[in-house]
């Protein structure tokens, strides 16, 4: 539990990151970085596209299973891994483009 | 001609008679008609018979059939002479008939049916439709009574009951949701059986139960953390997403231009907070996960002699190490098992060696010697994983500057313990009489001949030794003139083997003969040298001033064919490198704890130029075949001036 937290704090600590939210399998959110409000329509959201999303996987092979989504729009990013009994959601605020290859010269 | 006479006499009295009292008083008078057919006299006179048959005149009278016992068509006499003018079905029915009968009973009865036959019946018949009548009533003398009964008022009783506890309940029914309740099942069933077979005391009940609790919370914890970790590699994929660009799709195109020189480029840098007062003693790269890579920590600084560590980095994740595994003695090499690759030998400063299993939970490693099992008593320079034994036992090697060169054995004893078994093979200088050890300080197996290995020393001697012979060296290089720091066994060609040292120097060498094929002056004490597995004369350096130095052989013979400043000249000294197994990215461990990673450019990566419609050979004779044309090259001159060897200096 302690290794979670650690985690947890890293990646909060990462640049961009604009909060975090662990869910139970059921959408109710246990921890959060963020205000009440926010966490609560968050999880509500994220877990319905959660569960669609595992069905649609499961549906076609269901040996198969969801490990990670990324849902990308203009201004920000969340990123959720689900598992089994639980459920992590991640904010960015902002996109990291593909920047131009850099070129070495010795 | 009476007939017609009649004829016309009927006429004209018909017209007579129609026209009415007018003729009746002029009287009669013959009035012909204007159609009358014209006769003369004689033919009016002429009597004309007529008689009356029965014949049909419309009947046929030449019908002709065909007689089948004849076969001819036959005519037939006799013709039906009869004509039929009107036909006409009547509605009288005799009374005694059956159908009569039938008829009045459906009549009085009104539907019933019974079995008729009867001679009552008539009489019945007539009798019932007497009945059948209603009944006249009296005009003068009628009077009408009736009575009216009590009804019962109607009283309505309810009785109401509490309805029965309702929740509704949905479900989908998916392909997955059956899978999974037919698994749940399935590891129900496995459960049941295993119970059976156990014991059935109340006890064991309690305590399985504590036990199930335990695991659920333990398997909570397993699944945060697998999701944590997949979270912060993909958090870490953003940050470094130009990084991790690079390292899979850049190929320095300026490459083209310069002719034989690559570059580095510089990937990912790892760095520990807790690890930045150690150096990098030992890099190692995981063969089976080859994202990979372990790290030992500690210090080259005799006088400065405190804690290590073991650190496991995922290229994945490069901010922070998968696994941390403290020690309290420096980490002064390590080496991860080929087919194993949860098990690492480490050996210590303090001459200590360890196995840690990464599948184990926990910071101990699974075994570590000690004074009673046979530890080396000065720091333990090089580890290597053997092939196992015969009985199926892991082991491993270690040299050590005490002068020997130990065979740990892992044994595993009847409940599980594991121990060690030691043997010893001493480093020592034959032509004196007291035995005095020689400090080992590298070591390497070689990798297709497992009795065959090398051991530097410190002396800067290299001797070639074989497991069957504990005592003798098979041979003795004079190498370097200070202590070795590496000897590698190249890859692929089994003869050839290169070392490195203080005294500036990388030299390689072909084992059957005394003196080196190559020697290279780098200008700097030389830290490690690592052969590159994609190629047989592809080799990296790095010194202490900072620099990389990539050779390859069959490119230019003299010189590296990059050299390359990686870290600040004056801060930092390059301690150790390793090439990675698959991908073009090599590490470069410091002494200030930081490993950074780089990816070799592609004329560092050359493959021999296929010839215009042959295929490409691939495959290690390829490069075995490489070095073995340089390194005859080499030898044609030695046979050439009889034994006087050459020497290829470079700058």
């Amino acid at each position: 539990m302690a290794e979670v937290e650690e985690t947890l704090k890293r990646i909060q600590g990462q640049k961009g990151v604009q909060g975090i939210i662990v869910a139970n399998s059921e959408g109710i959110p246990i921890k959060s970085t963020l205000d009440n409000s926010s966490t609560v329509q968050y999880a509500g959201l994220i877990h319905q596209l959660v569960m669609k999303a595992r069905s649609t996987i499961r549906d076609i092979d269901p040996q198969n299973d969801l490990t990670f989504m990324r849902v990308r729009s203009k201004k920000n990013e969340i990123m959720i891994a689900p598992g089994e009994s639980i459920c992590w959601e991640l904010l960015l605020n902002e996109f990291h483009s593909p920047k131009m290859k850099r070129c070495y010269s010795s | 001609a009476k007939s017609t006479k009649a004829a016309t006499k009927k006429k004209e009295e018909a017209v007579e008679t129609g026209t009415g009292w007018e003729e009746w008083s002029q009287g009669k008078a013959l009035v012909r008609p204007p159609d009358q057919m014209e006769l003369t006299e004689a033919e009016l006179k002429e009597d004309i018979t007529r008689i009356l048959t029965a014949n049909n005149p419309h009947a046929p009278q030449n019908i002709v059939r065909y007689s089948v016992k004849e076969r001819s068509y036959k005519p037939i006499n006799v013709v039906d002479q009869m004509a039929v003018h009107c036909v006409l079905e009547g509605s009288l029915v005799h009374q005694d008939s059956e159908e009569a009968r039938k008829l009045r009973v459906k009549e009085v009865d009104g539907g019933d049916v019974e079995e008729a036959a009867d001679e009552d019946r008539p009489d019945s018949a007539v009798s019932r439709i007497n009945k059948k009548e209603p009944k006249v009533t009296n005009q003068f003398n009628f009077s009408n009574r009736a009575s009216q009964t009590l009804n019962n008022p109607m009283r309505d009783r309810i009785c109401q009951t509490e309805p029965p506890p309702r929740s509704s309940f949905s479900a989908t029914a998916n392909q997955w949701e059956i899978y999974d309740a037919y698994v749940q099942e399935l590891q129900k069933q496995e459960k049941n059986k295993e119970k059976q077979k156990g014991m059935h005391s109340q006890k064991d009940n309690g305590k399985s139960k504590k036990v199930m609790l335990m695991e659920t919370q333990s398997e909570d914890v397993t699944k945060w953390t697998m999701a944590s970790k997949i979270l912060e590699r993909t958090i870490s994929q953003n940050t470094f997403d130009d990084i991790a660009q690079d390292f899979k799709y850049f190929e320095d195109a300026s490459d083209e231009f310069r002719e034989q020189e690559g570059t580095l480029l510089p990937l990912w840098k790892f760095q520990y907070d807790k690890a930045k007062t150690l150096s990098v003693t030992a890099l190692c790269w995981n063969n089976k996960y080859q994202d990979l890579f372990a790290v030992g920590l500690g210090s080259y600084n005799f006088s400065r002699q405190g804690c290590g560590m073991l650190l496991f980095y995922s290229l994945k994740n490069p901010a922070f190490p998968e696994y941390i595994y403290p020690t309290s003695s420096g980490v002064m090499c390590l080496d991860i098992h080929a087919q194993h690759s949860h098990l690492v030998a480490v050996g210590f400063y303090d001459g200590c060696v360890a196995v840690y299993s990464l599948k184990e939970e926990g910071q101990e490693p699974v075994y570590k010697s000690t004074a009673k099992t046979g530890k080396h008593t000065d720091p333990v320079w090089q580890v290597r994983w053997q092939s196992d034994d015969m009985d199926n036992n892991h082991n491993f090697y270690s040299v050590s500057s005490d002068g020997r060169v130990v065979s740990w054995t892992l044994v595993k004893v009847s409940r599980g313990d594991i121990h060690f078994v030691a043997v010893l093979y001493l480093i020592g200088k034959a032509s004196l009489k007291y035995s005095c050890y020689s400090s080992g300080t590298s070591f390497d197996s070689h990798k297709q001949i497992d009795y065959m290995f090398l051991v530097g020393t410190e002396e800067g001697k290299i001797h070639k030794c074989s497991k069957t012979y504990s005592s003798q060296f098979l041979e003795t290089y004079d190498a370097h003139s200070m202590a070795v720091d590496t000897v590698k066994w190249n890859y692929f060609h089994p003869k050839v083997f290169v070392s490195c040292s203080s005294d500036w120097t990388v030299k390689i060498w072909d084992h059957t003969i005394n003196t080196p094929m190559f020697v290279f002056d780098l200008q700097a004490a030389v830290g490690d040298v690592a052969w590159s597995p994609y190629s047989s004369t592809v080799f990296a350096a790095v010194t202490t001033d900072g620099t990389v130095h990539v050779f390859d052989l069959s490119v230019n013979k003299y010189e590296a064919i990059c050299q390359q400043l990686v870290v600040d000249k004056k801060k930092t000294k390059l301690t150790h490198v390793e090439f990675n197994p698959i991908h073009p990215v090599i590490i470069v461990g410091d002494d200030r704890g930081y490993v950074t990673s780089f990816k070799l450019s592609p004329n560092l990566r050359k493959k021999p130029k296929a010839k215009k419609g042959h295929e490409l050979p691939k495959g290690p004779e390829v490069e075995v075949a490489k070095m073995e044309k340089l390194l005859s090259l080499l030898r044609e001159p030695d046979q050439n001036s009889r034994g006087k060897s050459q020497h290829w200096t470079g700058r």
